[in-house]
């Protein structure tokens, strides 16, 4: 599990637990500039709630000193029936107390909106930057990972924040300024309280090391839960069909133990690191209390003396237990970090053009110039090839399953770049387009129809979020599925079942093909769009394609040569390359691949 | 939701906890011994050092600065206790939870998982179970020990002084309304809280398994946008649960002090009129000052048992959903099945579907004799995948019965019915492992012979040629295959089940016309020994059974041959023919003509 060496950039090694140095260093930065980043928006707020913490502790501490007046001068000046001492010291009191209780209860709700703003404004940067990972990152990372880095990763975070920063900063000048008294007061004791700090310095540094990692391995540990869960919840049907269930218990149980057992070492590890500081602040104070107990005896000084000593050493130690729990909030929350930070790294191998061309009425004519693809791992998908598909064209591509087709479809609506070459839409590389006028020119509608929960409607106008009710009925009729959602309890509000599963597969890609029609984009690619369509609904299909398609250049990859009928062109790949080209009527009077194909069709129809 | 009050809800956990309540018990004594020395330390100190200035010896010395040592690592020894003693419970008390809510999901029916979000899933067994864990092992010890170390400090101040400190605790009780007040208004709000967050996950879950469809319409932002909402939203709710703590520690920073405040007050007077000594009076604002912290704690402990509260609740609302599809009592075993898979007067509904709509499936009647196959036909949406996943009781009929070799399918176990039928689903679900334990995962046992001979028949054979061979690792966590590839495998692994029944539903839809040919040519001969129910949308596939099937409005309308049903019914011309008589295509104008 523990690799040494190796680069650590993005989510490269994600799962190492041991780190070298370098690693070790690089992994820090990026974590300390993602915190630095997140508190900048905050920093004024952040000081001003120091400030309201400081002066509530100040206010707190007033308490004691009012008491001893009262005790010392008022009960004195009551005795002798003058009450205004007692008013004076009593009133103040209380005041101090209103103080106190109005500023820290102020405080708790101010503090609340400062984390609540970092951890939202986080939200929304992982979020946003997952969405604009290109999808070659969340081919190889799982969504299961994407998830724990947005659910269990942020919780961590979350409880860093609210075990409470400001109290940090209270309870760390509450030891300075005890401290600055003891050196004022006697130097000896100051002396064996700073030395009680070496043995504290090592407890710390044990504390850090162990818990680094085996707070990386809680991170690893809970990711891995969070896979294995999402995997089962999501393909819950297979599961069950296939037996699955125990051996998932199995795995799933291992994964919960091993969780369990990260997780119990941190928190032992804490529960031998706070006693641990306890013991030392006490030594350390019977170590004062020895060593001024002698002086005392060889009346070098006198009892106030080591009396005030000892308390204030008391004292210097009474914030540090907090401290202790801030560290290791910190602790788990760095390893949140240290992952978040690699996700928020990862760049998204499909870049959005900093300086993008406008295209502002896109026509469609698409020219691939010289375009090869290959994967990093070095297979070839695409041989080079050049290809001019002008404005208006519907292309069918055809061919066996691995032929490229799909990579093909996939360089047009920019899910990847061409690792060499060119693709450009009306003259413009595809590259220097800016991706809200890429999507709006360029839509793909895969076989894999997602529906998001929500409404029909909603779904439908995820296509085009502006879209009026009756265009999203328009589009509902055009592709033939308006009776069939009418026929649904709420009609175009009904809401779809997670995952569509109320809503059949063939009334899934229809609903998906409805959300392609609102789009309205110059360029369509149907991937394998009408796969599981029962031939009537192709029948409405392909009628309303023809007036969807219509003006339009299309790129269509269909199983079924049925849908390729209305095609002006027919490409067919094999191995990456294209070795037919021409109209349909032209390629099925011939001996080609494509005229066998056909055949083959025409003969399954009846 | 449950409307339990909070003791009762959480007295829920006591069968999960109770391997843990000893040592949780004696953890709080350990609390509770560390609050005690806590009340003792400051007057045994301050005995002490008055203590030195009769002190003339080395000797006389050293026994003081050994109680004193002696006292503070008796109190580090008492945190050491509370931790060890409670931790470790703690976290197996939260480990067996999650594996029993795991447990209880896998078993639950595929009606309960068509209802929950993942996400919403996902969040009761990450934060919801943590919490519970921390409030066990940290929030319940300081609850109890705290609670215990307030009343034993009362009556330490109604010992110094009666009239003071009934005063004091007079004063003291709003604190108990407020609190009282405080839990039922964070209450809903802390259900709120944990269900935006379930929400949020579930926000999370949909835009990662819809990345390709947000990516192709260019919805990233739209997706953001409507993230941004929720987690808008969850942080209004946030800082309401704060505005709610936040006047609460006002009231509990307020009442001791006021109460602190008065009794200085009071105790003067009472000094001044000789009825109280000072030392007494000293004695007894020093004890109001240990109290200070556990009064405090009463706070964030109550919030904390709030929350953990609506988490438990969020537990045992999966756990308490009623599995409906349940093994038998006493189930009967069909050894060796022969096949005989029969459909009689078969209805369902959807639970969730109108009450007055009819039903999806309404009295279908099949008989599939052992190894015959018949293909189901009908339009897109009436029912036949819905059918299938009866037959291995995903879903439960709502009337008729199905039956296995005669036996009612309600008769057998899970396990067996579903060992003895096997599917291949139209979206081919891959779990992340090997090639190998995914195609064998209805025959763990099956021989490399058997395998091959699946990879073969669903011409799968491409997965020798991956990096590891069969033993690359697929699914979410591996290499991704395309559709074609996925579906074949999913293909190859309901005929390596070796069943005696398959449900086939679309299996070829991703297939391209060659490889879809070579397929059925090599399913037919699985097919001549094996019982099938195989959805079909191509005419290509339906030449693959033996019979049809037509399903319309929620019946079988037609069985027989595919030759005599496009001869004589309109229906299935309508559903499977693209020609017309004359072998043109037709087109949606011919219809409406």
């Amino acid at each position: 599990m523990a690799r040494h060496g190796g680069g650590m950039r993005g989510v490269e090694n994600e799962d190492q637990i041991e780190l070298t140095k370098e690693q070790q260093k690089e992994v820090r930065a990026r974590s300390l500039k993602l915190l630095f980043s997140l508190i900048r928006p905050v920093k004024l707020r952040l000081v001003l709630s120091f400030v309201v913490v400081i002066v509530s502790q100040a206010f707190r501490v007033v308490g004691p000193m009012l008491i001893a007046f009262a005790i010392d001068t008022a009960l004195p000046a009551a005795i002798k029936n003058d009450m205004t001492p007692l008013w004076l010291s009593v009133g103040a009191y209380l005041f101090a107390a209103v103080a106190t209780g109005s500023l820290i209860s102020f405080f708790l709700r101010f503090a609340a909106k400062v984390n609540q703003d970092v951890l939202f404004d986080l939200r929304n940067r992982v979020f946003v930057h997952t969405q604009k990972l290109s999808l070659e990152f969340h081919e190889k990372y799982t969504s299961g990972r994407v998830i724990a880095r947005q659910t269990s990763d942020l919780d961590a975070i979350k409880e860093l924040l609210d075990s409470g920063s400001s109290e940090l900063i209270a309870g760390v000048l509450y030891m300075i300024f005890t401290a600055v008294a003891l050196v004022l007061l006697d130097l000896p004791s100051f002396a064996i309280l700073m030395l009680s700090l070496i043995p504290l310095a090592f407890l710390t540094r044990w504390f850090q090391k162990n818990t680094r990692l085996n707070y990386r391995k809680t991170r690893v540990a809970s990711a891995k839960l969070i896979i294995q869960f999402v995997e089962t919840m999501t393909g819950i049907r297979a599961v069950k069909a296939f037996r699955k269930e125990k051996r998932n218990q199995e795995v799933y149980q291992e994964l919960t133990e091993e969780y369990r057992k990260v997780n119990a070492k941190v928190i032992q590890l804490f529960g031998i690191y706070d006693p641990g500081l306890i013991s030392i602040a006490r030594v350390a104070v019977a170590m004062i209390l020895l060593v001024g107990g002698l002086r005392v005896i060889d009346g070098s000084i006198g009892i106030g003396v080591v009396t005030a000593a000892i308390l204030y050493s008391r004292r210097f130690y009474d914030p540090m237990e907090g401290l202790a729990m801030f560290y290791n909030a910190y602790q788990s929350a760095s390893s949140a970090l240290e992952k978040i930070s690699g996700v928020l790294e990862e760049e998204p191998t499909v870049e959005e053009a900093a300086n993008p061309t406008p295209l502002t009425e896109p026509k469609g004519h698409l020219e691939f110039k010289d375009v090869e693809f290959h994967y990093s791992n070095g297979i070839t998908v695409l041989k080079p090839f050049n290809l001019n598909i002008p404005a208006g064209q519907t292309v069918a591509l055809v061919g066996t399953t691995g032929a490229g087709k799909s990579t093909l479809a996939k360089l047009v609506s920019r899910f990847y770049d061409p690792t060499h070459g060119n693709l450009e839409l009306d003259e413009i590389d595809l590259r220097q387009i800016s991706d809200v006028e890429l999507r709006r020119a360029i839509v793909m509608v895969t076989q894999e129809a997602y529906l998001f929960s929500g409404t029909v409607a909603e779904n439908i106008a995820l296509g085009k979020p502006d879209s009026t009710e009756d265009q999203i009925i328009e589009a509902a009729k055009a592709v033939g599925v308006h009776e069939f959602i009418m026929s649904m309890p709420e009609g175009y509000n009904t809401d779809v079942a997670k995952r569509g599963g109320r809503v059949s597969a063939g009334q899934r890609q229809l609903i998906s093909f409805a959300r392609a029609f609102i789009a309205d984009p110059a360029v369509l690619i149907l991937d394998e769009a009408t796969a599981s369509l029962d031939i009537p609904s192709e029948r409405m299909v392909q009628h309303g394609l023809k007036t969807l398609l219509n003006g339009r250049t299309s790129i269509i990859i269909a199983h079924r040569l049925s849908t390729i009928s209305i095609a002006d062109r027919v490409l067919v790949m094999e191995h990456g390359e294209v070795i037919e080209d021409d109209t349909p009527a032209k390629l099925i009077a011939g001996s080609g691949k494509f005229a066998k194909m056909h055949k083959a069709w025409r003969d399954s129809l009846i | 939701m449950s409307k339990q009050g909070t003791p009762a809800t959480l007295l829920r956990i006591f069968p999960y906890a109770k391997s843990a309540l000893p040592r949780i018990a004696l953890g709080m004594l350990a609390a509770l011994g560390g609050h005690m020395l806590a009340l003792t330390i400051p007057q045994v100190l301050r005995d002490l050092i008055n203590g030195l200035k009769n002190i003339g010896t080395v000797e006389a010395l050293l026994p003081l600065v050994f109680i004193v040592l002696g006292l503070g690592l008796l109190e580090a020894v008492m945190v050491l206790l509370r931790r060890w003693l409670v931790l470790t419970p703690g976290t197996h008390v939260e480990a067996g939870m999650r594996a029993k809510l795991y447990a209880k999901l896998q078993d639950l029916p595929v009606a309960f998982h068509d209802k929950w979000p993942s996400g919403q899933l996902l969040s009761r067994a990450t934060g919801d179970l943590s919490l519970i864990r921390r409030w066990l092992s940290f929030g319940l010890v300081l609850l109890v020990a705290n609670g215990i170390t307030l009343i034993v400090g009362f009556v330490i101040l109604i010992g110094f002084n009666l009239t003071l400190g009934i005063i004091y605790f007079a004063i003291s009780v709003p604190i108990w309304v407020i609190g009282f007040n405080f839990e039922k208004k964070y209450h809903t709000t802390a259900r709120l809280s944990q269900d935006q967050a379930g929400d949020l996950a579930t926000s999370v879950e949909q835009s990662v398994h819809g990345i390709r469809v947000l990516k192709a319409f260019g919805r990233g932002d739209h997706a953001a946008g409507k993230f941004a909402t929720d987690a808008l939203r969850l942080r209004g709710t946030e800082l309401k649960k704060a505005g709610l703590i936040g006047n609460l520690w006002l009231y509990l920073i307020l009442i001791p002090e006021f109460a602190v405040g008065i009794s200085l007050f009071i105790g003067i007077g009472l000094v001044a009129d000789g009825q109280m000594s000072v030392g007494t009076l000293v004695a007894f604002l020093a004890t109001t000052t240990v109290l200070r912290w556990p009064t405090e704690s009463i706070g964030f402990l109550l919030s904390m048992t709030i929350d953990a509260t609506s988490a438990v609740q969020r537990f045992f609302e999966v756990i308490d959903a009623p599995v409906d599809i349940t093994d038998p009592e006493h189930p009967r075993a069909v050894a060796v099945s022969k096949g005989r898979l029969e459909f009689k007067d078969v209805h369902f509904k959807y639970p969730d579907a109108a009450p007055e709509s009819p039903d999806l499936l309404d009295g279908i009647n099949l008989v599939l004799e052992p190894g015959e196959s018949v293909a189901l036909i009908g339009v897109t949406g009436c029912g036949k995948t819905t059918l299938t996943a009866l037959a291995t009781r995903l879903y439960e009929v709502t009337g008729g019965s199905i039956t296995l070799d005669g036996v009612d399918i309600r008769e057998l176990t899970r396990d067996d019915l579903r060992s003895n039928i096997a599917m291949a689903f139209e979206d081919a679900t891959l779990f992340s492992s090997t090639v190998r334990e995914n195609v064998l995962l209805g025959r763990p046992d099956a021989s490399d012979a058997d395998l091959d001979q699946a990879l073969e028949i669903a011409q799968a054979k491409f997965a020798y040629d991956l990096p590891d061979g069969l033993d690359t690792t697929i699914g979410e966590e591996g290499m991704s295959l395309s559709g074609g590839q996925r579906q074949r495998l999913a293909l190859a692994r309901a005929v390596a089940a070796a069943p005696a029944v398959l449900v086939l539903d679309d299996p070829l839809s991703a297939l391209d016309v060659d490889t879809e040919a070579m397929v059925e040519d090599a399913l037919r001969t699985v097919l001549t020994a094996t019982t099938a129910l195989i959805v079909a949308h191509r005419p290509s596939t339906v030449q693959l059974a033996d019979k049809v099937a037509l399903m319309q409005n929620g019946k079988i309308t037609a069985f027989g041959l595919h030759s005599e049903l496009i001869a004589v019914n309109d229906h299935y011309r309508f559903v499977i023919s693209s020609l017309d008589a004359a072998g043109n295509q037709i087109s949606v104008e011919d219809e409406v003509n």
